[in-house]
């Protein structure tokens, strides 16, 4: 099973403070722990929302809202995506996280949903459609 | 923290570490049954100890200091043991027994690749290749026996004498759980990556409406895989593997139609492969020949599945690459199978009779007389030709070779076809 592991926001990550070397280093060794157990397949860390957008759906309405946004705690600052047995396993894992930000964080533990999830909801339409849009993308 | 929650808290710790323990102990008392019972007793004490003290910090060096207490305990009792017999029979003064000085020496050492040990002694050439897949996903994997007989359709009892035996075949021979190096490596490495592909294929070739352990097969493959490119990341062949793998795997979703009926590869919906699986397994790919490993036979299969994987339409299939590639498989990795395959894809890439012609040759060695895929592929040629009576014949006699029924179905479909 596929899950992504968020790591929250703090006021330190919205204000653009880099880890220091030692969390980086840390984290160096933890992800390489991940992928020596097989189990890490991907993950970013994220610039502050400050250099992010959003864009508010009303109807056919569509408001582009300039960062940085305030609500701290809701902010992602990273991710993970792991392919674990179980939920347990990516909590035992999670655990090991080295604390990703110098004060209290937190990282969140969501599952993924698969292609095979959707079924036939992706019909071979929808299909010749992201084809295309891939088609497009790869062309430029 | 609830007391149930503790200990499936420690059940999750020990499945994570369990291999690495495993491996680090084994290679210190030298027989792996040893090594599994010593990691039970340490799961034992944890499991009485961390509900009161909480979960250690370093819970996989914990397990492990537990363990060895444990095992030098034994030698001490052996020891004593051996000494009695001494007294009662010839004198042994002078004999020094050095087990507890061996096993204290151990302690010390860098267990680094203790894992990497492991794998490689349970994928270990001296045993069969069903062998050494069940005592791989035994010891590595963590399954049950249980789960092992039934994710390869046999019984309990079986497997679990194939393990007993396994183990005991690799205490007779005096291994010393070390990972292999200089020319012995890569000998002992193609067995291990073997094993992995074996498990691989078997959770591939599971059907819908089985038990899901079946398919799970895969993804243990896939693990053991990602696991051996993490501790061997220069080895091509590895990557080669984990590219393939990986990239096989980007379809399983794809290649079986609601009513569990397969789906050709050409008329697969490409938005159901799964992306993330594909770029990994390029990447993988991509590192391999950065090594210089290419035309690894492993690496070559990744290459193949690629071209399919990079084409965003079935007509974008790059069948010139492919025809290459299969060239170059049929010189390093020669069998029947791939010279068909490659007939196959010269049909696609230079036209009918270019296929025609290679499969003169197959033929001749028949080999493959009594493969249905032969005369399927023979007349797929013939019909693109436009010489449908004999295309006819072949189809027909696919369809009498075929032991798969919706197979049959298929090629009378086509046989019915060249006579509209």
């Amino acid at each position: 099973m596929r899950v992504m592991v968020i790591v929250k926001a703090t006021k330190d990550s919205e204000a653009g403070i880099m880890p220091s070397t030692e969390l980086l280093e840390a984290m160096g060794k933890y992800n390489e722990e991940l992928v020596n157990a097989g189990i890490m397949m991907a993950g970013e860390g994220l610039h502050p929302s400050v250099k992010g957008k959003r864009i508010a759906f009303d109807g056919p309405g569509r408001t582009v809202i300039d960062g940085p946004f305030a609500e701290t705690r809701e902010l992602i600052a990273g991710f993970w995506l792991w392919e674990v047995k179980d939920m347990a396993e990516a909590v035992e894992w999670a655990k090991r996280c080295p604390n990703p930000m110098p004060g209290p964080s937190e990282l969140e533990i969501r599952q993924v949903f698969e292609i095979a999830d959707f079924g036939d909801a992706v019909t071979p339409e929808i299909a010749e459609q992201e084809e295309r849009l891939r088609e497009k993308t790869a062309n430029r | 923290m609830a007391a149930t929650e503790t200990h499936q808290a420690i059940e999750t710790v020990f499945r994570i570490e369990q291999a690495r323990l495993i491996g680090g102990l084994a290679r210190m008392v030298r027989d792996v049954t040893l090594a599994e019972e010593l990691a039970q007793d340490a799961l034992v004490t944890a499991l009485s100890e961390w509900p009161k003290t909480g979960v250690p910090k370093n819970p996989g060096a914990w397990l492990m200091a537990a363990a060895k207490r444990r095992a030098i305990d034994g030698f001490r009792r052996k020891k004593m043991l051996a000494r009695k017999h001494a007294e009662i029979g010839r004198d042994l003064e002078d004999e020094r027994d050095t087990s507890v000085e061996d096993v204290e020496a151990a302690l010390d050492d860098d267990l680094g690749d203790e894992l990497l040990g492991l794998i490689f002694t349970a994928c270990h050439p001296i045993l069969s290749p069903e062998a050494r897949a069940a005592l791989t996903l035994r010891l590595i994997g963590g399954l049950t026996t249980d789960e092992i007989a039934r994710a390869f359709l046999s019984n309990e009892a079986t497997v679990a004498q194939r393990i007993v035996r396994a183990k005991k075949t690799l205490g007779n021979a005096g291994l010393t759980y070390a990972v292999p190096r200089g020319p012995e490596r890569r000998e002992r490495l193609a067995s291990v990556l073997e094993v992995i592909y074996l498990i691989f294929n078997e959770g591939y070739s599971a059907t819908a409406g089985e038990d899901l352990i079946r398919p799970a097969l895969c993804a243990e493959a896939q693990r053991l895989g990602r696991i051996l490119a993490g501790l061997l990341p220069e080895e091509p062949e590895v990557l080669g593997l984990l590219a393939l793998m990986e990239i096989q795997a980007s379809r399983l979703h794809a290649r079986v139609a609601p009513d569990g009926s397969p789906i050709l590869l050409t008329e697969q919906n490409r938005a159901r492969w799964d992306q993330l699986l594909i770029r990994r397994g390029l990447a993988a790919l991509e590192r391999a020949e950065a090594l210089g490993g290419a035309n690894g036979p492993y690496a070559l299969q990744a290459a193949l599945a690629a071209c399919h994987a990079r084409a965003r339409k079935a007509e974008d299939t790059d069948w010139k690459r492919m025809a290459g590639l299969y060239d170059t498989l049929c010189e390093v990795m020669p069998s029947p199978v791939v010279e068909l395959n490659r007939a196959i894809a010269h049909s696609m890439a230079f036209g009918p009779e270019a296929g025609l012609t290679l499969l003169d040759e197959i033929e001749q060695g028949a080999i493959l007389r009594n493969y249905a895929p032969l005369p399927a592929a023979k007349g797929d040629f013939l019909f693109r030709a436009g010489r449908l009576t004999e295309a006819r014949i072949e189809f027909e006699r696919a369809a009498e070779l075929t032991r798969n029924e919706r197979e049959r179905a298929f090629f009378l479909a086509r046989a019915a076809a060249c006579s509209g």
